[in-house]
This record gives C-alpha cells, structure tokens and sequence, in this order.
C-alpha cells in the first residue's frame, strides 16, 4: 500500500486478489436460475450431455470474471483516480480529485464473506452516459476501502501527505441511530409494500412452476370450499396482508440494520446501514444546500416522516435514495435529524409556517372537483349503467378531501439562514433550504392567477431538485420573501408602490 | 412590507420579427391540425355532418392562436442585464419572470433555427448550475443576440469558482 501512499506518480495497483474468487462464484449465483431451468426441462433427453454443455458454459463465464482481475488496474494519484479495464478493448478512465462528489462503499453478501468492498466513486454532473459520472473499484479489501474514503473525500489530503487513519473516525459525532421502535413505519412505505408484492408474486409463481397446488397445502382447499366465499376471500386478505407486514419489516431490517449518521471531521456526513449488504455513504457538508422532510400519505398516518438531503452531486430530486438521511422515522425525530445536520436548533423545518391566502383552497377546491363533475357528467350521456356515473360522482368527498389537505399543507417562512417551504397533496414535502444556496429565482403566473392576484415563487438552486416553489402566495407577500431571502437579487427588479408613485428599493435608496 | 409590490418588466423587448417568427409556427400548428381533419371530410362523406361544424370550430380557435398569440408573447417577452443579473419575462397565458446573478452563469448558448435563420432572429440560452434555472431570451434579433452572448460570456469568465 506505500505505493499508493508515495507522493509523485504512485504505481498502478490491482484489485484484491480474492476477486478471482469473489467474481466467479457471484456470477454463478446468477446463472444458478439458468442452470436450474436447463437440467430441469432436459430431464430425460440427453442428460449428460446438457450437463456437459452447462458446465462448458460456466467456466467460460468464470473464466472471463477472473481475466477482469488480471485486466484491471487502479491509482490514486495527487489529481486524479485511474481504472484502466479491458485486454482487447483497453480503456482508462480518470476522474479529477477536484471534481470528487461521493464515495460509497458497498459490500454484498459474498463480498463480506472475504472482507471486502466495492468503492463507487462519482462526480454527481449530470453528464449524459454513466460512465462519465462514476467510477467503480469492484473490490478492494474493506480497509483499503476506507482508506481510500477517507482520502478521497478529504480536502486537505489533494497533494499532502497520507493523514487518514483511526484519528479521523474517532472524531465523529454521532447525529442519529437507528431505534428499532421505528419498524412500526416499516409497513407504512410504498416501497416496501411493491417489492412484497413483486416477492410474493415471484414466490407464488415459482410454485407453481414446480408444480405444487399453493392453495392445496395440507387439504385446504377442501375446506375452504365447504366455508362461504368469503370467508375465503377474507383469509386470502388476512395472508395477503401478513406476508407484506411480515415482508416488509424483513426488509426495513435487512436495509436499516446497524443504520448510524454521523459527522465526520473535515465535513463529511457518513450513513451506515445494511444487514446482508453493508451500504456506506459519504456527503460533504459543504455540497449540502439544506433538507426536506417528506411524509408519504401512508408515513403521515403514522405520524411518520423520512429526512432527505438536499445537495448537489446527488442527481435529481431526492437523489434517488442516495439522499436520504433517516430511514421512516417518527416526524419529531425527522425533525431533529434535520436540525442536527443543518447545524440548527431548532430546526428550520419544524419552524411555524405562514399561512397561504384562502384564494388558494378555492383554486385547490375547483381543481379536485371540477375533473369528477365533468367525467361523471360525461359519463351520464355515455352509454353505459348509470350506476357507474353516481360513483364517479361518489368520489367527490375524496376530492375535496385532498383539496383541503393540499391547501393546509401550502406554507412558508423565513429563517435567519433558511427559506422554508411546504406544499404537496398526500405526499408531503418540507425544504428548508439554505439562503446562500439560492442561485436565482422564477416568479410565474397562470391567467387565473393573475385573476387571484397569486403567484408561485421558485428559488432555483443547484442541489436536488433545481428548483424549490412556494406556491399560490400573494404576490406582494412572496416578492417580498424573495427579496429578503437573497438580498439585491431580485430587488432591482420589484416596483414598491410608496403613495401612488412605484420605486424600486435602489432608486428610493 | 406594507406596501403593495410587483415585478417591473424588463427593459427591452425582443425583436419585432418574432411575432412573423412565432405566427410562422402558430401557422404550422394550426395547419397540424386542420388539414387531416379536411382529408376527413373529403374521404369520408358519412362524418360530413359533424366532421364539419368540429373543423369551423378548430378552424375558429385556431384562427384566434394565431392572431392573438405571436402579439400577446410580444408584449410579455422582455430582458435586461445588469452588472449583477440577467432578468427576463417570457410567456404569454401563463408567464414566467426569470432572474439569474452574474456570478452563477455557467453557460450561455445561441441557437438559431431554420425559422429564426430565415427572419435574422436568435435564441439566447443562459444556463446556471440549477437543472431548473435555465433563462431562453427567445426572438433576439441577431446581432443583439451576438453582443449579448459576448457581454455575458466575457462577464462570467471573470467570475471564478464553479457557480454552484
């Protein structure tokens, strides 16, 4: 490892060795379905020779997962991370240490079992092809691994010395910590929820593939054909419902095990998580532009909310998981997280939010109505039963529901560091974002509006999302906030009507 | 803030052109449109009774698009620049006012069409680190659009860190 450590021109190093192992055995697990399915339909006819033709099939496919450990090269120089892959089509990818946004580590099963991780290096630009924003070490030992973390994502180390080491984790301060009380959110995410379905539906499936009646386990059927229909019916919601209780809190545990988010000296925010397959992600406070709490319509039942990071690099709204904070947790806890991360007490999020004018229910109201009315009206003339128009027409209540919810949900302040927003229709969105973070503003107004004198004012920023909006605010009230959140942006701009004559704020001055 | 507040336009508008240039497309909109449903009226006789009056009515509202869109956007399309920030207003139904601060332009692009081409007009895109931030100065007429591609890109290189 001196090698890498060396300043200069530092040598090129190969992965961990152990992937000569590690490479072959993953992917014959995930030719394992394959093999299955060409022994299996081949019963009877050939078997030998099906056999022989897998096995050929197999080493080849072994054979080329270790000739990438011979092809693959890696150095960490002062400027630059190289990967050098490939024998007959070379290729060298480099990444500037400058334009480093994340370093994660991850480890699956296999790679645990030989102690070690898969290094994914990204710059978060939003380039075209993967292969521009990523660099992938797949695997170097867990401790070089940390070691490269550490010094990737060290702003000091550009050029200096090696100072990573023990120093570096015992100066961590621990920000949040899985509690195990939290499972009950578990069955509260939509997530989960669609991959138990998609498990149950691959399970129910696969039996019967092989044949087994998955409803004629130990007679069953029989009896259930002497009860009533639904008695039937209910026992499938009642095992329908307790494989997604049961499955979703599997895997709330296999992803949040362990999950600890702490900050690390020299700025880094580190989440930790995972049972089977341990995930680290790294952050730099100083890409961090704020957080948004965000309370799904099932969390919000629970009184539940996630914490997400707004920050650059991450790409796209909600970084795609990578941003997230705190796994489901109670809505105080999200809120403190939020006021750990941001350094804040309290936290902006949880600041008492101004009202949006009642215009904005009314807008809310017409807009979840109006489409009800006119498709249940349009279905009265249409030939069908009359029936299926009233229920349309039933659904009315749910959309006025939403309205009500939606327009309570709108609101805005101001913080001395902070613009905070809220707004969403079941799933509920709160940003605090940093004032410094804005780069510009967008005011737009529809025609009806411009009738209600509202407009939505968008505070654009180069983390997440691009844009935060505080919608449907009085105009005087949301210029006004703009303005005050970035001083001298937007100000020249706006007119203040002082007794009949307008003046912008420089030329009163 | 007691005192009621709203955005001033920008100072200058868009080239006079752009209205030929956006009643140009409005046409090959409309056309989009209408000329199928003509096609359907003169092959197939059996929908004439109410493939007809469907097509007066686009024809009207389309009519009106064109006569009532390229002046209205006209009158809202504006922009300036200061030292400090590029401002514009764009839209026309529902409209838009778009600021950005020197100091976070990360690029600036021109781009002409085969439409703008023909009626010496621009397209001036200036982008900053937000995917949402991007400021279209739409119907510039040519040579403004030139000077004030040079303006900004000279003012931005003189701004240093990455404009995030």
């Amino acid at each position: 490892m001196t090698a890498v450590m060396a300043p200069g021109e530092p040598d090129w190093q190969r992965l961990n060795p152990w992937m000569l192992a590690v490479t072959p055995l993953r992917q014959l697990a995930g030719l394992l379905p394959v093999i299955a399915v060409v022994v299996v339909i081949g019963i009877g006819q050939d078997v030998g020779g099906r056999i022989y033709s897998v096995l050929v099939g197999v080493l080849v496919v072994m054979f080329t997962g270790m000739l990438r450990w011979f092809t693959t090269r890696y150095r960490i120089t002062s400027e630059r991370v190289e990967l050098r892959t490939g024998l007959v089509f070379r290729s060298t990818r480099s990444v500037a240490r400058d334009r480093i946004r994340s370093v994660d580590v991850t480890a699956g099963p296999i790679h645990r079992l030989f102690q070690l991780s898969v290094v994914k290096i990204g710059t978060g630009e939003r380039a075209e092809r993967r292969e521009a924003r990523e660099l992938t070490l797949d695997a170097i030992s867990a401790a070089e691994a940390d070691r490269v973390r550490q010094r990737l994502l060290d702003p000091l180390d550009v050029g200096g010395p090696d100072r990573s080491g023990a120093t570096v984790a015992s100066a961590a301060t621990e920000l949040a910590a899985l509690s195990w009380s939290w499972l009950r959110f578990a069955p509260l995410t939509v997530s989960s929820l669609v991959a138990v379905v998609a498990v149950a539906g691959a399970v129910g499936q696969l039996i019967n593939d092989v044949g087994a009646n998955a409803v004629d386990v130990g007679g069953v059927r029989e009896k259930l054909t002497m009860a009533p229909l639904w008695v039937g019916i209910a026992a499938f919601a009642v095992l329908v419902l307790m494989i997604a209780l049961g499955g979703s809190a599997l895997i709330f545990i296999e992803a949040w095990w362990g999950f600890t988010l702490v900050r690390e000296l020299g700025g880094t925010l580190r989440i930790r998580r995972g049972l089977f397959t341990t995930r680290s992600v790294s952050l730099e406070e100083r890409r961090l532009r704020g957080v948004e709490v965000v309370e799904s319509p099932l969390l919000r039942v629970g009184r539940g909310a996630r914490t997400v990071a707004v920050a650059t690099g991450l790409g796209g709204r909600r970084g795609h998981g990578r941003g997230t904070l705190l796994p489901p947790a109670p809505r105080s806890e999200a809120h403190r997280v939020s006021g750990a991360v941001l350094a804040e007490d309290p936290s902006p999020t949880a600041t008492t939010l101004r009202r949006h004018p009642l215009v904005a229910l009314r807008r809310r109201l017409v807009r979840a109505t109006v489409p009800v009315l006119v498709a249940s009206a349009a279905l009265w003339l249409a030939p069908v039963p009359s029936w299926v128009a009233w229920a349309v027409l039933g659904l009315l209540p749910v959309a006025v529901l939403v309205a009500l919810d939606a327009y309570r949900n709108l609101g805005h302040a101001l913080t001395s560091r902070y613009l905070v927003t809220r707004h969403g229709a079941g799933v509920r969105g709160t940003v605090a974002l940093q004032r410094a973070g804005v780069i510009g503003w967008t005011v737009s107004q529809s025609l009806l509006q411009r009738r209600t004198g509202l407009i939505t004012v968008t505070a654009t920023t180069a983390a997440g999302s691009g844009g935060y909006s505080v919608i449907d605010v009085e105009t005087a009230e949301g210029l006004a906030v703009a303005e005050q959140a970035v001083p001298g942006l937007l100000e020249p701009f706006v007119l203040h009507e002082v007794d009949g004559v307008a003046h912008t704020l420089g030329s009163t001055a | 803030m007691s005192e009621p507040l709203r955005l001033r336009p920008p100072r200058h508008r868009v080239s006079r052109r752009a209205i030929i240039w956006w009643s140009t497309q409005a046409a090959a909109e409309v056309a989009a449109v209408l000329v199928p449903l003509v096609i359907g009226i003169l092959a197939w006789a059996d929908a004439r009774p109410w493939l007809i009056p469907g097509t007066v009515a686009v024809a009207i509202i389309g009519l009106g698009y064109l006569l009532v869109m390229p002046r209205w956007r006209f009158r809202v399309h504006r922009w300036e620049t200061t030292d400090d920030a590029v401002y514009t207003s764009a839209g026309w139904i529902s409209q838009q006012w778009r600021v950005a601060p020197m100091s976070r332009i990360q690029t600036v692009d021109t781009e002409r069409g085969p439409l703008q081409q023909l009626f010496g007009l621009a397209t001036v895109t200036v982008t900053t680190a937000s995917a949402a931030g991007a400021l279209r100065l739409a119907g510039l007429d040519r040579a403004v659009a030139n000077d004030l591609v040079e303006r900004l890109t000279e003012t931005t290189q003189a701004t240093p860190g990455d404009a995030t």
